[in-house]
């Protein structure tokens, strides 16, 4: 299992560089941040002493070198905006990022599989089908319009939370709640086809004529079968979420990592976007190793 | 029957399925005595499992329906009781082992933990199940009981996983035992070690056992009392001898007419010119030896057997000979051709003189290809057969050669039968005139019944056609009944070769000599002289 990880390490490693590569040279295609970080009446020389000063006039296989040199001291440059390191930067935004998407996968994770597995085990009952609907509108609603309709119903009309910002724990609960609604139906919808598989597993049937009780047969000899494929699923919306849920923190003005990128990317920071990208491709492959240990761990048939 | 521990009265029940209702069993009735055992013989779809699942508690209740009928014990009717009282019976009174102990073992908990998982899901406390588990293990005759415990169900072999089972559902040793076709998947020796393991055991406990088989063998081997079922309904109940002997029944005397092994041998035709001449075949899977070097000749019109346990490299053997597997050194002369080394172009040739008819029809033909495109396919890949009308002719041809009809032409795998299904892959095999026809495991899926037709329709195609057969099978008794010729295979080498006549009745080989004597004779009387022999020696 141990070389399992190492080779995963490995391959993860190998797919950095690449991206850090291409990240480069795509980023300096998409225009001269001269033209538009100045303002629009910027003389020539303003520009010039501005690409100096950045190393924006070198050729660009010396910017790539320098880069690169600096990449491995972690020093991805000055924010153009901010004038301060942008992995500083970054880090900040992760701090607001990291605890809304991991608060938000927890409530998902618990919740669709607690309701997802009742429903599998009561499948065509009620409860099934009213899980199966709210699952549906949970994976198919805009969260765009979730959010505004939820901050114009919840905020504004009965005025329990505050529109947007943070500073409170009140500021937390919308964006949660918006950001809860779409993993949860797909996670949902996961859990309970995979445990409307399981339980028609064999191993269930020997359970059951071994005097097993339901809720033992359905939590313990069913679930960590069932969640194989449901790990997947939940690491896949992780990461969408590690990479900053863009139309939620905008909407709430909550200063993540989503919101960060975006505003770098129309301003042509590129150091900051660079850090963000490279900041995010290391915890998403963080996230899959973490996916494939806690494969291993659940079922034995993967650790050796 | 006033001693009855078990009792099934009048049981009858229903399935609801999308095309209607299907009557699963109608008014059965049997019961059970303390040290006894009954048997309950059928084929697939007979019923013979509904009855038990009914007992324990297993039926999918929609789509099942319990129409009527009651089932006894301890003065209780268990169709009644609640679901909670009927848990509380389940595993420490009535126990009940399966088939496949793979699918049936938790593939993600140790079994360790599904053994004391017996004991604690009733209320015993844990360090108490895990002293019993460690005794019943080594009882059931697994190594090394605490290492076995911490290990996971796909690390045992099929014979100990079975083994793993019995010992749970004896944790709390239980009045009756229900074993569903508890040996059906394992070896010959396996399965007579594993069924001498539960006579032992039941002589130990007193338990009552219900064994739910297909397999005459095992009722002879075994069964007190045999009851044999035919769709849904008993057709006859008696002693083991009584049945085979004397049975009254039209459907029990041709299921045991039909049981094989008792045929004619075959003669080889020793003028035949050789086909196939096979040298010194090796293969190697990592460090796994599957051949270590296998030689023999097949000749034209030669029905061939090769027999062997499980891993013996007898698929293997197969696999090789028709490059879907390249052997890792020696050669195989096909009219002087060498299989193992030919080009792409010349293997295509080969490939319509020698075709393959696998052991399981629904997962070996395409379930989206209708009956004639299954025929026909072969021909679009060898450009035969321009002509669509006739082609049309010649599958209808095939598919009565291999006793279908015309009106099956354009139906799909999933409309037939199991047997009919290996009835379409024989007639696919034979639309490219092919001089041999390996036949991997064909006939070991299907019933009885079934199987003695299939092989007389491969006889007969072998006599009309000259048609040569590589027969690879596990089935003793279907083997001295097709074959002309035997191989036995152990570990990847060939431990002996003769003549059919040879092999059974002077087998000179102590591997075969023991493979012989666990294979299960139908008849109870031959099984009671070999137990006898067995004590003696």
């Amino acid at each position: 299992m141990i070389k399992m990880i190492g080779q995963r390490a490995i391959a993860s490693i190998l797919s950095l560089l690449v991206l850090m590569v291409l990240v480069f040279f795509l980023s300096r295609l998409t225009g001269d941040p001269a033209v538009l970080f100045l303002p629009i009446d910027a003389t020539e020389q303003m520009k010039e002493e501005f690409r100096r000063l950045h190393g924006l006039d070198l050729p660009i296989i010396q910017q790539f070198w320098h880069y690169i040199v600096d990449l491995t001291q972690l020093d991805f440059g000055d924010s153009l905006r901010k004038a301060r390191p942008a992995l500083d930067v970054v880090l900040e935004a992760y701090a607001w990022t990291l605890p809304l998407a991991l608060i938000t996968m927890s409530l998902v994770v618990v919740a669709a599989i607690v309701l997802g597995s009742l429903a599998a085990f009561n499948v065509g009952g009620f409860f099934d089908r009213l899980v199966s609907i709210i699952s549906l509108i949970g994976a198919s609603a805009p969260d765009f319009w979730i959010a505004i309709v939820a901050i114009v119903v919840f905020s504004i009309g009965l005025g329990w939370v505050p529109t947007s910002g943070v500073g409170t724990p009140w500021h937390w609960i919308l964006p949660i709640a918006v950001l809860f609604i779409r993993p949860f139906g797909l996670v949902v919808q996961v859990v309970r086809g995979s445990m409307l598989s399981a339980l028609s597993s064999l191993y269930v049937k020997t359970a059951r004529a071994k005097g097993v009780k339901n809720t033992r047969l359905i939590f313990v000899h069913t679930l960590r079968n069932g969640m194989l494929p449901v790990i997947t699923v939940i690491g896949d919306q992780a990461a969408a979420m590690l990479n900053g849920a863009v139309i939620v923190e905008t909407i709430f003005g909550f200063p993540g990592i989503g919101k960060l990128m975006i505003d770098s990317i129309l301003q042509r920071d590129f150091n900051v976007v660079l850090a963000a990208i490279m900041i995010t491709a290391l915890a998403i492959f963080v996230m899959n190793i973490l996916i494939d240990i806690a494969y291993s761990v659940l079922d034995p048939r993967i650790r050796n | 029957m006033s001693d009855a521990l078990l009792t099934v009265k009048n049981l009858t029940v229903d399935f609801h399925t999308a095309r209607g209702t299907v009557h699963a069993v109608r008014n059965v009735s049997w019961s059970v005595s303390r040290g006894e055992t009954l048997a309950i013989l059928g084929e697939s779809g007979s019923g013979k499992s509904v009855s038990a699942s009914a007992v324990m508690n297993l039926l999918d209740i929609p789509p099942a329906e319990i129409v009527s009928g009651e089932i006894l014990y301890e003065g209780k009717d268990l169709l009644k009781v609640s679901p909670e009282e009927h848990r509380a019976l389940n595993g420490k009174k009535i126990a009940m082992i399966f088939q496949d102990p793979l699918g049936h073992l938790n593939p993600v908990y140790s079994v360790g933990w599904q053994i004391i998982e017996m004991m604690t899901a009733h209320g015993r406390p844990k360090d108490l199940a895990r002293k019993r588990a460690l005794e019943l293990i080594a009882r059931v005759g697994i190594p090394e009981p605490e290492k076995a415990m911490k290990k996971y169900p796909h690390q045992f072999s099929g014979g100990q996983r079975q083994r793993l089972m019995i010992a749970m559902a004896l944790m709390l040793k239980p009045d009756i035992l229900i074993a569903d076709e508890p040996t059906t998947a394992l070896d010959v020796t396996i399965q007579a070690e594993v069924l001498a393991l539960l006579k032992e055991l039941q002589a130990e406990t007193g338990m009552a056992m219900v064994l739910i088989t297909h397999d005459l063998g095992v009722v002879a081997e075994i069964a007190d009392r045999v009851v044999v079922m035919n769709k849904g309904v008993i057709v006859e109940t008696g002693t083991p001898r009584e049945v085979y002997h004397a049975p009254k029944h039209p459907y029990t005397q041709r299921l045991i007419s039909a049981a094989p092994g008792k045929g004619e041998i075959k003669l080889l035709d020793e003028t035949s010119p050789v086909l196939l001449r096979v040298e010194k075949l090796q293969k190697t899977y990592g460090n796994f030896d599957a051949l270590k070097g296998v030689s023999f000749n097949l000749t034209r019109g030669q029905s061939l057997a090769v027999v062997g346990e499980s891993g013996s490299g007898k698929s293997t053997l197969a696999r090789t000979l028709l490059r879907l597997e390249d052997a890792d050194s020696g050669h195989a002369y096909w009219k002087d051709k060498d299989l193992i080394t030919i080009g792409q172009r010349e293997l295509l040739t080969v490939r319509r003189e020698i075709q393959m008819v696998f052991q399981d029809p629904t997962q070996s033909l395409n379930p989206r290809m209708s009956v004639y495109d299954l025929i026909a396919e072969g021909w679009d890949i060898h450009k035969l057969m321009p002509n669509k009308a006739e082609r049309r002719k010649r599958v209808i041809e095939l598919l009565e050669q291999v006793g279908l009809a015309a009106e099956h032409v354009d139906r799909y795998p999933h409309q037939f039968s199991g047997g009919q299904r290996q009835r379409i892959a024989i007639a696919r095999a034979l639309a490219l005139e092919p001089e041999l026809i390996i036949c991997d495991e064909a006939v070991s899926a299907l019933d009885v019944s079934i199987q003695a037709q299939v092989v007389a329709l491969l006889d007969g195609l072998r006599q009309r056609l000259g048609i040569s057969f590589i027969f690879i099978a596990h089935d003793l008794g279907v083997v001295r009944d097709f074959a002309d010729t035997v191989i036995v295979m152990k570990s990847g080498e060939i431990v002996e070769m003769g003549p059919t006549e040879q092999i059974f009745d002077a087998p000179r080989e102590p591997y075969t000599q023991r493979l012989l004597a666990a294979n299960l004779d139908p008849d109870p009387d031959v099984q009671a002289e070999r137990r006898a022999a067995l004590t003696d020696a």
